[in-house]
């Protein structure tokens, strides 16, 4: 493989984990708020406020069904009102964005109505707020299930990454593509594939490693 | 609104409280609570005590509002519970406080961060939270587990976190809610021991709902006993216990106090007494004269044969209490002189049937 093509595959990967990277922060921002709130808002929960719920939960489905590929598209005035244009790899970390938002917040969602309601039922007989019993009941302990969540998240992202090389996103996906099937390299595309899997591996990885030291439910050896 | 004189003031009054619930899909409610009138006095234990279903956790939350009442009122520490607005409701939970049969403590704090939590929420200032918590370790001897995670705790160290939880903000009142129903009978034991500590060192008022008598008896000294959203009997648990008057009070009791009639007893004993027939008398004892050998004196005073069948003395709310089961070879008359001797002396009969 030529030095040419190193470079390349090193610049698409960059690129790659900086869609990823940017498009994780924002949704996980904006999404885990929206997550805990589907969560606490239902009817007879901690902060009911079901007419809201009803319709946020109807946003996020509706969102969530949308073909990924179809959302890019969709949204192009939107991308092209956020950052000024519409191709390129910032352009594209406005869908990748929008479709992580209510990614995360259904996962935050099952993370937090996961947590036992014995503990809000204890933090309410102390006296806590609702905004107390959110900050240092419901999010420390459903810490585990929001790693696992938002690792699957960054997983997902590495996976829609690759296609928003239909408005010019670049990155790994889009090397594959134009390299590897338009310019038949076969080499190319197993270099792209296998940097993939390593990614996604590498996340996967450090995400479960993460939980399990968040989760103290089960008793193990932490060397003491 | 503080009413005077509080110290000879129940700690929590039960005010003609009723709860129902409405159901999903149906007119009519549920009603799982009706026409309570409690008084629970102040620095004691006491306990209720019902069967499944039959309201008890219901009543329990009102004390601290996680239930409201849907008539009458409750009274805790001369505020009136239901009608507390949001601010009023925090005060006068960081005033009780509460533990729960299993133990809701939070996973991912160690036994230190649990019992910090309630001060934390009461925006304890960091620096004060540390020597209170330390304290309140030591109270429950849990000094080698502080940096525990509750994972790694047995059911019994998990429930002193929570009593201890419980404690942090000093609350004048605990409530309990099946707190030892999951634990086994040596730690129900411990557990108890330190609700009975805590309650003589800090002049808790401690108000614990349970199905087993034995946790009553043990360390209650007042008892309610409440059936399908009703209390059917009420008072002192001595009192209760050795003359209960309702049916649900007397299967409870089966099997914690007194005897259980003799299998060979029960099949052969015949409602109606009959020349040559021995009647079967239930003596029961009560305070001091449980020690005193009133039977034997039955003998020599009335020249009377007792065979004592079967029989058991124990322990109510610290005071001794009895029951035998025997026979006299008694005809009518010299029968009843027997058993208004033995009344005279404070004990209680109850002719039980007749065998040969
Ligand atoms: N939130 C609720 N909605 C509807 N019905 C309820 C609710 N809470 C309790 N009930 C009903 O009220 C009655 C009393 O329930 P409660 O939990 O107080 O019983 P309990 O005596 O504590 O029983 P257990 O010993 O099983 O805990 C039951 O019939 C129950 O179904
Ligand atoms: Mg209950």
């Amino acid at each position: 493989m030529s030095a040419n093509l190193i470079n390349l595959l090193m610049e698409a990967t960059l690129q790659t984990l900086y869609m990823v990277a940017i498009s994780t922060l924002i949704g996980t921002l904006i999404g885990a708020p929206l997550g805990i709130f589907l969560a606490v808002s239902r009817r007879g929960e901690l902060m009911a406020a079901p007419a809201a719920n009803a319709v946020l939960g109807l946003i996020v489905n509706a969102t969530r069904s949308t073909p990924f590929i179809i959302l890019v598209v969709a949204i192009i005035p939107f991308t092209r009102f956020v950052t000024g244009t519409s191709i390129g790899t910032n352009a594209a970390i406005v869908p990748l964005t929008v479709a992580t938002i209510p990614f995360v917040a259904r996962l935050i969602e099952n993370a937090v109505r996961e947590v036992d309601s014995g503990l809000i039922e204890a933090a309410r007989a102390m006296g806590a707020t609702p905004i107390q019993i959110v900050r240092k009941v419901l999010v420390p302990e459903a810490l585990p299930g929001i790693t696992l969540g938002i690792t699957l998240t960054i997983v997902s992202l590495i996976g829609y990454s690759a296609m928003v090389g239909a408005v010019g996103g670049k990155g790994l996906g889009d090397l594959g593509i134009r390299y590897g099937y338009q310019r038949f390299m076969p080499e190319v595309m197993a270099a792209v594939v296998l940097i993939l899997i390593v990614l996604v591996q590498l996340v996967q990885t450090a995400g479960e490693m993460l939980a399990r030291r968040f989760d103290k439910k089960a008793p193990k050896n932490r060397g003491r | 609104m503080q009413a005077q004189n509080m110290s000879d003031q129940a700690a929590i009054s039960f005010r003609g409280v009723g709860k129902s619930f409405a159901q999903k899909g149906k007119d009519r409610p549920v009603t799982a609570l009706e026409g309570i009138d409690l008084d629970v006095p102040r620095a004691a234990i006491s306990g209720i005590i019902g069967r499944s279903g039959a309201g008890k956790s219901t009543l329990l939350r009102m004390v601290n509002g996680l239930e409201r009442p849907t008539a009458g009122q409750v009274i805790v520490n001369g505020h009136d519970v239901g009608a507390a607005g949001t601010a009023e409701l925090r005060e006068i939970r960081r005033s009780v406080g509460m533990i729960f049969q299993h133990f809701n403590l939070l996973a991912t704090r160690t036994t230190f961060g649990n019992i910090a939590l309630p001060l934390e929420i009461a925006g304890v200032p960091a620096a004060e939270i540390r020597p209170r918590v330390n304290e309140l370790i030591e109270l429950v001897g849990l000094e080698a587990q502080a940096n525990r995670y509750p994972a790694e705790l047995s059911g019994g160290q998990k429930q002193r976190v929570g009593i201890a939880r419980a404690l942090a903000t000093r609350p004048k009142v605990l409530l309990s809610d099946e707190a030892t129903s999951a634990l086994d009978p040596e730690t129900t034991r411990q557990v108890l021991d330190l609700l009975k500590r805590i309650n003589g060192e800090l002049g808790l008022t401690i108000l614990l709902i349970t199905h087993e008598m034995g946790v009553v008896r043990d360390i209650g000294s007042h008892v309610a006993v409440i059936e399908a959203g009703r209390i059917v009997e009420q008072g002192e648990t001595y009192a209760v216990f050795s003359a209960p008057s309702h049916p649900t009070t007397r299967s409870f009791l089966k099997g914690v106090t007194g005897v259980v009639m003799p299998r060979f007893l029960a099949e052969r004993m015949v409602p109606d007494y009959a020349p040559g027939l021995q009647t079967v008398l239930q003596v029961t004892f009560t305070g001091s004269h449980a020690t005193d050998p009133m039977l034997a004196r039955l003998g020599t005073a009335m020249g009377l044969e007792v065979n004592i069948l079967a029989g058991a003395v124990e322990e109510i709310g610290e005071r001794p209490f009895g029951s035998l089961i025997v026979s006299l070879d008694a005809e009518p008359e010299r029968l009843a002189t027997a058993r208004a001797f033995l009344h005279d002396h404070g004990l209680r009969t109850e002719v039980l049937g007749h065998v040969r």
